[in-house]
Formats: C-alpha cells, structure tokens, sequence
C-alpha cells in the first residue's frame, strides 16, 4: 500500500487508500496496548498536513502569473543574501492544492505503518525473524518493553515528587526526576540481562570468531545493496538500471550471511506461526496492489500524478484505484481477532507484513 | 549437587570479602534455607550458585563451586542454564515476553528443546504450577503471587536440577505466599529438584527447610539442619523464639510441632491476666483524621469504594489486605497526591487535596512503597539540607530527626548505597520535618530483616508517644502483631474488619500470628508479651 502511496499524488487515489487502511484495521483490530497506536498516527497524519500547507503559504515560492490568488500575508523583506526566500506574500490556490496533496502523500505513509503497527504484536513480527538475525530482534525485543516501563517509572517518581512538595519545573527539577528514573531503568535493565543470561540466552553453539565475522560481512553489503535497490526502483526518476541488478545482488549477499549465521544458532522457537491460506491471501494482495501500480499496465500514467496548471479536477484511473481496493481483501480473508489472544496474534503479524512487505 | 569449596569472595573496590572461606555441601532434592540478615551476603551466596557471581557482577572468587560437576569459573551462567534455574528478587524485571506461555518456553528455545518436548513440557509445568488458566494472559496482568509462579515456571520448563530463589515470597500477601511455597515443596518432594532459598520471612518458610545455611554477617558461614542451628541464630521467626524462651528441645519450627509441646505453657499461662501487645496507653481524643467515602477509580476500576476512616492521634493503624486490595490507593488518596473520584478528608478543617503540595505534606505526610524514589541527592547531608529548606524548618532539624530514629548515618555517604531500613529511616526523616500529624508508610517492612523491624517498631512507638498518628499498609503479619493498635482489613476496596489487633487478626486464619496461632485459644499476639507474662510469674 506504501507503494502504492509513494508513486501518486492523486488525491482521490489517496483518500481511497486512507478508507482502506481504516476499514481493515477497524475489522481486524484487537484490545492489546499497540492496537491502539493507530489514533496517534492519524493524528501526527493530521499534522503534517498542516505544517506542510503553513509552510507553503507563510514562504511562499513558485507563484506564477497565471494563478488564482486566494489571499495575501503581509510580505516581510528579506535581506538581499537571503534573496531566495520570501516570507509571506499572495498565497495561490494551487500552491495550496499541492501541498496539501504533498502533505496528504506523506500522511498516508505514516498512516500505513501506523497500520502495520496497530495490527501486529511487535515482538511477535520479530519472531519471524530469521536465527542469524536473532541478536538484533532481541536487541528491539527489549528496547521495545523499556519504553513502557520507563514512562511508568517517570509517573511514579513524579508522584513521589509532590510527596516532598519539590518543584516541577526547571532544570533541578529535570534533574530531581530523572536521576531516579535513570538509575530504575539502569537496574531494571541490569537485572533483565541477568536474568536472560541465567536462563541460557546467547549460548555460544558452534560459532567461530571467522563465521560470525564473515556472516556480519555479508548482511551488511547485502543491506546496502538492497538499499540501494528499494531507492532505485521506487525513486522513478533514477534509472532502471540500478534497481535490479543492485536488488539481486543484495538479496543474494544476504540470503548467504543469514544462511550462514543461522546455521550456527543453536535455538528452536515455541509454536511458530502457522503460514496457511489465509495468511498467503493477505500477504497476496499486498503484493498485487504493489505490482499493479507499480507497472504502469493500462492506465495513463499522468492520472496518478495531476498537474494544477491547468487547475482541473483530477481524473480518477480505474486500474490503480482497483489495485488499491485488493487491499481490503484481508479484512475479510484474515481471521477474526477472538477474545483468545493465541488466534490473533497467529493472524496479525501476517498482516503487518503485507503492509511491510508492500512499503 | 552444590559444593562450594574454600569460596572467598571479595566484590572490587572493597576490602572485606563478602564470603569469606566458605565450605558448603548442598545435597540433592534437599531445600536449603539461607539466612542472615540484611547486607549480609544472602545474595552474593545465591548467585554464585550458578556463576551470575563474579561473572555478572565483577568481583574476584577464590575456591571452587561447583554444581552438578559443573565448576561455575569454567561455565558462565548461560552455560549452567540447564542446570540451575534462577528466579530474582523481582520476578516481573527477569521477564523478557510478554505472555505467560512464550515466557515459559523461553528458557527452552535458548536451550534448543525440539518443539515437541517443549509443547510438553509447557502443558506439565503449567499444571504443576496451577497456570493452566492463565496461559494465554499477559504478565503484566496478573497478580503478585502469579507472576512469582511465572517466574518459577520459566525456570523450570528447563528441567533444572537446582532452583535457586532469593525472597521469593517478600511482596507477597500470607495467601499467595502460601501459594508459591506449596508449589516449591512440591517441587522438593516429588520432583527431587533441589532448593536454593532466601528469605527474610523466616516464618513462612523455616518448617519447610531440610538444611539452613546462616550467614554471619562478617562473610563466614554456618550449615546444619534446622533445629540445632536455630537455636543460636540472631535471626529467628516467633516460633523459634518462643520454643527458646519455653526451653523446648528439639526446637520445634512448624506451627503445628510447637502445638504439641506447647499444652504445659498454655495450661501455666492460662491462670494469668495477658499483658497488652503494646505498653502504649490508648488515646482519647478528636480525631487527626476524619475521610468520608473515599472512591478512587482507575478506568473502570474501582480501587476504593466509597470507604469511610477516622484516625485518632497516637494511635498505630495497620491496614491489611490481599495485594490489590485497594490498600495503596486508598493511602494516596488520603495524602491527596493521589486520585481521588469523590468523597473529603478533613484533617484539621482543611482538605490535603484543595492545598498545595507543600500544605499537605504539613498536614500528611506519605512513605511510599519505594522510598528512594523521594531522594534523587548526592549525599545523605544535601538531602537533609534539602528538606530544611522545603519545610521551612530551623536549619538542621531534618539531621536530628534523623539521629533520633537512627543515629549514625554519616554525612557523606550516598542515599543510594545505605540499607534498606537506613534508606527508609532517610526518608521517614525527610517527610517529618514538615511536622505532619498523619504519617502514612506504604509497605515499610519489606526487604528488612527481623532486627530493623525491631527498629521499625520503636520508631512507630516513638512517633504515636509524640501524638502522631501512624498508618502502615503491610502483609506482615508479625509486624502487626508487635507494631499496631489497630487494624483494618480491606477487601475489593472496601473494609472488612475493623477493629483492636487483638481481635481482628487472632480470630483469622490468614492473618494470625504464629504465637497466636500456637497459644490458640489464649489471644497472645507476640513472644515479648509471652517473656512478659513469664517474667511476672516468676517474680510473684
């Protein structure tokens, strides 16, 4: 859907693609803590339209004669080294228009990964992980329940604060709170490690220094190319040339090192998650829409990117706006979050990573 | 299973070995009690069973500990994985998942169990446990004395051959304590597993003890079988103390042995009059505090329910309950710190809660359950310093607060490296420099051993004598028995029994007294009340 979202800026494209998104987390949705999060993505959404169109209208560039002058801000001079910015000015319709459709671009990326993030048990989407990348995912693992427990220990040492009438505000104050919550998250996580490490976490196997050195080698190359790939295909403008053969590259450096570092692991994991039909449908259609948009097959190209001058109502192409409904197959096709959390939690991180897989 | 051999133990940046020559044999299916009081290396003695000791925590160990063959300097901890099984102080800061069954099979997958063996094993331990309901719950839900449970169930998925817990049983109310215990000797007596346990509530777990390990405090170490070791410790549970003050031999440590011999003191003390609990004359008065339904909600929680209290000056309230009953916030609300739905507190005309900060702590003042969350100072005089000048008091009156309820905290030294019952003396110190009328502790007894109680007490005695009014939420219930004048019980927010110590906590099952429970049905509530009474006896 990202994908999608990342080569349009046709409004109504994307406002079909925001329906989406809340249609299926509303279906698909369940009562954990990070189910919740989506509300505080729409709204930083919600925020970065705004900034975008202030932006625009507070410096205003590109005006040309041609357009529809909506208002005008009282204009601020500028020094002549700084000539390049203009501090208010008219402000034009269509300088608007396309911010807003920027912003509005920008805000369905968040709101995508929100998605992702309110449907999937982050810690249970790293479990797919594969071995050689065990280390890092439990690196994230504990990361991700210290920020939890920290604003909890924030809250407490607060309260305790107004116990002793200490002040709120200030830098002593800053210090007088954080010096305890530093010194509980730093036991807290001491013990953490010495409970992991006492109940086997990071036995050696059968690793030597030279394949850990070598695995480490090959997943990083292999992360560049695959950077340098995601950029090239999904930039548009960069040429073709860059993307496959840098994408093929990095894929294969990876594939090795994680081969070889998982051979090494001397792990197994408790009830992995099932990869049924259900699970192949949702993740199917993330990829289908991702295609369809992405190989240009029947439709004008300039109907996913309309131009303001001329100012016209955008056209809405039926191919991509289809691509884009496929993806609210998997509020029906996945499985129903029940109040038995072991069924959705199978369910959901295969959602995530259609949304994952298709960003 | 456990030998430690020569072991001397000295943590960097000191002089003083914490261990110090230690010969130890702990064999298997045995449950090894370990005391000593606090500071004493009860702790260091625990992790250096599986090597978390120095291999974590740094320091340099001379000798040799070994653990089923296994010398811990060769193995590191991870290593001894499926040997040794380690549940911390803090059963919910070892937790790495989030739901009770993946916490269970985490052990398993770093210990590369083939997933059927493990779908196996999980199903056992949680019935052994008592889980099964509780398997797809997150941890964070659910209660004291299920975490701890939890906790012991991740270790033991492993099937190691020794677990090794450290106070297993110090957050927890007398039922879920009881819960755990249950679980553990099941543990000992049918599964072979040996035990490795420290406590400070040596009540709750001295008659289950095959062998007890005490530690002197100067880092040499004592091991025998209970009864003959227990007769000279200076840490011991009333039911020790009261077969020493009675001469009975052997030392009877469970409740129900001490039953048995205990027909002739009760048949010799029953002609007496009793001698009051505590020598401190009731108060008569108006009351330092009056609340009228107090209702505390959290979301759709009702912490407290419309609960009504008066508390007379002079007089020591303890307020039981099981964990979650409703207890802390009730106090916090009180304080008017914390939330508080609907209902008034009247302490002198005045309401804490329309008042600043800085009224109320004048008119309440709370300890609460982590006292070190009040200091954040680098030393203990910049803290003593500080509350002066937060109470607008006469400069160094917080130090001779200090010195009265424990004399001898240097100037100098950090808040953060005192004692338990140091750190909470600081702090008790810093909220009574405002000269409130109501003092509030939230849970002060935990972590501290029978001789700071002993301190505890005299402070809270001192503290009523002065006209205080003193509140001590707790599940301690020995500490009750010798600390309280009062005591309320809570249930789901409200209160169930209100009334005198004596009469409240002798008739209940759970929150009796040893001596009261051995001396049933004469009301005594404490071995000194027993000594006294003796003592008269003697005399006339």
């Amino acid at each position: 859907m990202a994908t999608a979202v990342s080569r349009t800026t046709n409004p109504l494209l994307l406002l079909i693609v925001l329906a989406v998104l809340g249609l299926v987390i509303s279906a698909r949705r369940t009562e954990a803590p990070w189910a919740r999060a989506f509300k505080y993505y729409a709204g930083m959404a919600l925020i970065v339209i705004a900034i975008r169109v202030i932006f625009r209208a507070v410096f205003a560039s590109g005006i040309t004669p041609t357009d529809h002058i909506l208002f005008r801000l009282p204009h601020i001079p500028t020094p002549s080294w700084y000539a390049g910015i203009q501090i208010g000015g008219p402000v034009s319709l269509e300088a608007v228009l396309s911010a807003a459709t920027d912003g509005l671009r920008l805000a369905c990326l968040l709101c995508c990964i929100g998605a992702a993030n309110s449907l999937a048990n982050p810690k249970r989407a790293l479990r797919v992980l594969p071995g050689a990348l065990y280390e890092l995912g439990v690196a994230i693992t504990v990361a991700i329940s210290v920020a939890p427990q920290l604003i909890e220990s924030v809250l407490r040492v607060r309260r305790a604060r107004r116990l002793r009438a200490g002040r709120t505000s200030g830098f002593r104050a800053l210090r007088s709170l954080f010096l305890p919550v530093l010194q509980d998250a730093l036991e807290r996580s001491i013990r953490l490690a010495a409970g992991m490490d006492s109940r086997g976490y990071g036995r050696a196997g059968r690793a030597t220094p030279r394949t850990r050195r070598l695995t480490a080698g090959l997943m990083v190359a292999g992360m560049l190319g695959l950077c340098v790939s995601v950029y090239g295909l999904l930039g548009g403008t960069t040429p073709r040339l860059l993307g496959f053969p840098a994408m093929l590259a990095g894929a294969i450096l990876c594939c090795a090192g994680l081969a070889l570092g998982s051979r090494r692991v001397t792990r197994t994991s408790y009830r992995p998650d099932p990869w049924q039909w259900a699970e192949w449908v949702v993740a199917g259609c993330g990829v289908t829409s991702a295609i369809l948009l992405f190989v240009n097959l029947g439709y004008d190209a300039s109907a996913l990117n309309p131009s303001y001058y001329p100012l016209r109502w955008p056209t809405l192409p039926i191919i991509p706006s289809l691509a884009i409904l496929i993806g609210l197959i998997p509020a029906y096709a996945a499985p129903p979050p029940s109040r038995a959390p072991r069924t959705t939690i199978a369910a959901d991180p295969i959602t995530a990573q259609k949304t994952k897989m298709a960003a | 299973m456990i030998v430690f051999d020569q072991v001397t133990l000295t943590y960097a940046e000191t002089v003083v070995p914490v261990l110090r020559d230690v010969n130890l044999r702990v064999d298997e299916g045995e449950l090894c009690l370990v005391v000593g009081r606090t500071g004493s290396g009860k702790s260091t003695l625990l992790g250096a069973i599986n090597g978390l000791v120095p291999h974590f925590t740094g320091g340099t160990l001379a000798g040799r500990v070994t653990v089923d063959g296994r010398d811990t300097s060769k193995y590191p901890p991870r290593e001894l994985a499926d040997v040794v099984g380690v549940v911390g102080q803090d059963p919910v800061a070892g937790f790495v998942t989030d739901t009770v069954e993946e916490e269970l099979a985490y052990a398993m997958e770093q210990l590369a169990v083939p997933p059927d063996v493990m779908r196996k094993r999980i199903e056992e331990t949680l019935d052994l446990l008592g889980l099964a309901e509780l398997r797809n719950r997150a941890l964070h839900e659910l209660s004291g004395g299920q975490q701890q449970r939890v906790a012991i169930g991740s270790v033991l998925t492993a099937h190691p051959r020794v677990l090794v817990l450290d106070e297993p049983t110090s957050a927890l109310d007398p039922t879920a304590a009881e819960e755990v215990l249950a679980a553990v000797t099941r543990l000992v007596h049918d599964l072979g597993v040996t035990v490795v346990l420290a406590e400070h509530r040596l009540e709750r777990v001295v008659q289950y003890a095959d062998r007890v390990v005490y530690l002197h405090g100067d880092g040499t170490v004592r091991h025998g079988l209970p009864a003959p070791l227990f007769a000279e410790t200076s840490v011991a549970p009333p039911v020790v103390e009261l077969g020493r003050l009675a001469g009975w031999a052997p030392l009877p440590l469970s409740i129900r042995d001490a039953r048995r011999e205990a027909p002739a003191l009760r048949a010799q003390l029953a002609a007496r009059e009793i001698p009051p609990a505590r020598a401190i004359a009731q108060p008569s008065g108006p009351a330092a505090l009056r609340a009228r339904k107090i209702v505390v909600r959290y979301g759709d929680v009702l912490a407290v329910r419309g609960l009504d209290l008066q508390l007379a000056g002079g007089q020591v309230t303890a307020l039981m309950g099981r964990n979650g009953s409703g207890k802390s916030s009730l106090l916090w609300a009180i304080q008017g710190s914390g939330p508080r739905q609907s209902g008034s507190v009247d302490v002198g005309g005045q309401d804490p809660k329309d008042l600043s900060a800085a009224a109320a702590r004048r008119l309440v003042g709370l300890v609460p359950q982590t006292p070190g969350d009040l200091l954040y100072l680098d030393t203990v005089r910049d803290e003593l310093d500080q509350a002066d000048r937060e109470s607008d008091a006469a400069p160094h009156s917080a130090r001779k607060l200090l010195d009265h309820l424990a004399a001898g905290i240097p100037d100098g030294q950090h808040p953060r490296d005192l004692s338990e019952g140091q750190r909470l003396s600081l702090v008790l110190a810093v909220q009574l420099t405002a000269t409130p009328r109501v003092i509030l502790l939230d849970e002060p007894t935990r972590g501290l051993d029978y001789h700071t109680k002993h301190a505890l007490i005299e402070i809270v005695n001192t503290l009523a004598a002065e006209g205080h009014s003193v509140v001590i939420a707790t599940h301690d219930v020995e500490f009750v028995a010798a600390a309280a004048d009062r005591v309320i019980v809570m249930a789901e927010g409200e209160t169930v029994a209100d009334g005198p110590t004596a009469e409240v906590i002798v008739a209940s099952p759970t929150f009796a007294p040893q001596v009261a429970k051995i001396l049933a049905p004469l009301p005594y509530l404490t071995v000194s009340q027993v000594a006294q009474s003796l003592a008269e006896m003697q005399a006339s």
